[in-house]
């Protein structure tokens, strides 16, 4: 017996943000990627940059301390700020 | 069907704080030895200390306290229920451990002399120090790591540890979170260095991921240690800080005690003698959270400005350092006002309480070849000095068991029902996404869990914990980052029942509110002057016992004893 199960998606806010002008992905670069505890960013291949793709986030900064263009800014999450 | 195989001699599980400290006395110990640290993160910025750390809670330094003052502190801090012998380990290398990192590179703060500069901030004695320049505490754990050759292996989990027919270990299946794959590492000795259960109460902002500890720690060494048969102690000593609400952070009395902040009422009056972190001064917090002078907060605004641009220094820069912004968010400025602070979510976590994964002062568990160091580790308020110390009893142990035994065979029973288990989410076409069920457990947990603890409302949540754990066979994975969190839902209520049923099994009151029954208000030393242990019997299922209290090393007299039942600041009758 197995039936489909009904989905939806939510939209959510999420508190990482990369500057598409700063962020060298496109030369190769995964240095946040690496460095997230959480394992929630990844690099959009088509535009060339990082961005948040899990909104799991400890606001822990790891990503925007390590970046080396300082690309990213984190902000707490909307729930807690 | 066959999965990759690797054969290591000791791996350690977790490369935070312990682990990476374990991994290296491990290898030290025997050069020849294969050392494998795995870690779910990348070691370079995991665990509680990825941005490095304020200070040492429990520091024992020469001139400064002495190993038995230490330890009478702590078992009078525990409410008695120590083994110390474990203390005692710990306080008696405390001072090499901070020698040996500050030959490393860490810097701490010293005063003129060169002598270290040691704060109080528990009740009786000194053992606070502070490390204004912590932030790169994981870069010099990360040189030593290169300098003696341990294999690191990040973005890897594990999900389950294998024992032999005797019981003994024999290895671990993880899951390879970015590809999805499932696989089995054989060895000698394995470390359990997974840090606390930080994912177990749902903060009260509901977003699941701003818990007070680092959330990758969802309470994964608690269940693996579980499985495997290994006896968890003081389960029911849940841990509960006092944070800032919403950000759910520390406060950091510690830093800003020794210079003038304290704790405070809504009149801005101090209500509790100390601020170092324990279950009598968490029912003091409720208490006055509860009462008409709550709510509580951080009281900084009647220092000089130099004193609080120092503490913004520290605070803004090091641990948690996203305190600024969300201070800031919120127009809350130390100078002009108080910072309101709340009562966090439980977890489990011997770090700074008292529950965990039973261990001797070897680090060994009671599952021969497992050995466990850190926040999961039953070595009460251990801190992160204590997680390096036990990171380094249990490198030393591990190194010496895997240097004289072979690997064993692995039995084909247990790894194809891991397997399944593991990569049932994937396979799923359609389920219930992790994220829904997780939220649905920890708010469970928050409802029936959360202290004072009320026994009819633990026994309602065991039911519902038994409905979710139906769930877990319809969870469903769209990636490999959702199958590591479908995982993680196992292992949180693994920790879910066994904080529940430990919780249930003390029938008393003690550790102020970490295990306040309002069932059973009193503390009953006769009957349950113990260790309460849990592991799973025979039979699977969940049992308990309790283990007598060694005989202590360091006696207490009466006096002693009370010292943290009287936490509360008693006011002068004001003459009339
Ligand atoms: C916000 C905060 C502030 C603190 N402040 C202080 C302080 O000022 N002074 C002090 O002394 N102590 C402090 N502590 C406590 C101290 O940081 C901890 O006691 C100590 O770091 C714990 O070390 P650990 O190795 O047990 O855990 P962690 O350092 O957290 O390491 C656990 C590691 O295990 C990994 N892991 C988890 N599950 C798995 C799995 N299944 N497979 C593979 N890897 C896994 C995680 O990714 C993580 O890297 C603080 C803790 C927190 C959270
Ligand atoms: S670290 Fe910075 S530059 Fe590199 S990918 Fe991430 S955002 Fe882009
Ligand atoms: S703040 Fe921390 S958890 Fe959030 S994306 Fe950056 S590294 Fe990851």
């Amino acid at each position: 017996m197995s039936h489909p199960m009904p989905m939806t998606q939510n939209r959510v806010s999420v508190p990482v943000t990369v500057n598409a002008e700063k962020c060298i992905a496109d030369k190769g670069c995964t240095v946040c990627v690496e460095s997230c505890p959480l394992d929630l960013l990844a690099i959009d291949m088509a535009k060339g940059t990082a961005y948040m793709r899990f909104d799991e986030c400890w606001y822990c900064l790891p990503c925007e301390k390590d970046c080396p263009t300082q690309a990213i800014t984190v902000d707490i999450p909307y729930l807690l700020r | 069907m066959n999965e990759p195989m690797i054969d290591v001699d000791v791996l350690v599980i977790g490369g935070g704080t312990a682990g990476p400290m374990a991994a290296v006395k491990a290898k030290e110990a025997n050069p020849k030895l294969k050392v494998m640290l795995l870690e779910k993160a990348n070691v370079k910025r995991s665990g509680a200390i990825s941005m490095g750390m304020d200070g040492l809670n429990n520091a024992v330094i020469p001139g400064h306290a002495t190993p038995e003052q230490y330890v009478k502190e702590i078992t009078v801090a525990n409410d008695g229920i120590v083994n110390q012998a474990t203390v005692m380990a710990y306080a008696q290398e405390s001072y090499s451990m901070i020698e040996q990192l500050d030959r490393w590179g860490v810097k701490f703060e010293k005063d003129e002399t060169g002598d270290y500069a040691v704060k109080k901030v528990h009740h009786l004695g000194a053992y606070v120090l502070p490390m204004p320049e912590g932030h790169h505490m994981k870069k010099v754990l990360y040189r030593q790591l290169k300098k003696a050759r341990v294999e690191v292996t990040n973005r890897f989990m594990a999900t389950r540890l294998l024992t032999d027919a005797n019981g003994e270990i024999a290895g671990a299946c993880v899951l390879d979170t970015r590809e999805g794959t499932f696989s089995v590492i054989r060895a000698k000795s394995v470390i359990l260095c997974t840090g606390a259960a930080g994912r177990l109460g749902l903060p009260s902002s509901g977003y699941l991921f701003g818990t007070y500890e680092n959330p990758t720690n969802a309470g994964d060494g608690y269940s693996l240690a579980y499985h495997a048969g290994a006896e968890l102690s003081g389960i029911e000593c849940f841990q509960i800080n006092p944070l800032i609400k919403d950000y759910n952070g520390p406060a950091c009395a510690y830093v800003t005690g020794p210079l003038g902040g304290y704790t405070a009422n809504s009149k801005g009056e101090r209500f509790i003698e100390c601020d170092y972190w324990s279950g009598q001064m968490m029912l003091e917090f409720h208490r006055e959270l509860e009462g008409g002078n709550g709510p509580v907060f951080l009281k900084l605004d009647h220092l000089a400005e130099e004193t609080i641009s120092t503490i913004e220094t520290i605070l803004h820069s090091n641990e948690r350092p996203s305190r600024g912004r969300f201070h800031e968010g919120r127009g809350i400025d130390y100078r002009s006002g108080m910072v309101e602070m709340h009562i966090s979510e439980i977890g489990l976590c011997s770090g700074h309480s008292a529950s965990g994964v039973w261990v001797d002062e070897h680090a060994a568990t009671t599952v021969p070849g497992l050995y466990a160091a850190g926040d999961l580790a039953f070595v009460p308020h251990n801190y992160m000095l204590g997680a390096f110390v036990y990171g380094k009893f249990a490198g030393e142990s591990a190194a010496a068991r895997a240097s004289s035994r072979e690997h064993v065979e692995i039995d084909p029973v247990q790894l194809a029902a891991e397997r399944e288990r593991v990569l049932g989410p994937l396979a799923r076409t359609d389920g219930l996404p992790p994220a829904q069920v997780e939220f649905k457990l920890r708010r469970l947990v928050n409802d029936y869990l959360q202290p004072p603890k009320v026994t009819r409302k633990m026994e309602i949540g065991l039911t519902r914990f038994a409905e979710i754990r139906e769930d877990l066979a319809q969870m469903s994975a769209t990636s490999p980052h959702e199958l590591m969190r479908a995982m993680e839902v196992h292992f949180i209520l693994d920790c879910a029942e066994m904080a529940a049923r430990a919780s249930l099994y003390r029938t008393e009151s003690r550790w102020g509110l970490y295990h306040y029954r309002v069932d059973f208000p009193e503390k009953n030393d006769a009957d349950w002057f113990c260790h309460a242990q849990l592991k799973k019997g025979d039979d699977g299922e969940m049992t308990h016992f309790k283990r007598p209290i060694a005989p202590y090393l360091v006696p207490l007299d009466e006096e002693e004893k009370q010292a943290y039942n009287r936490l509360r600041i008693v006011k002068e009758a004001v003459a009339a």
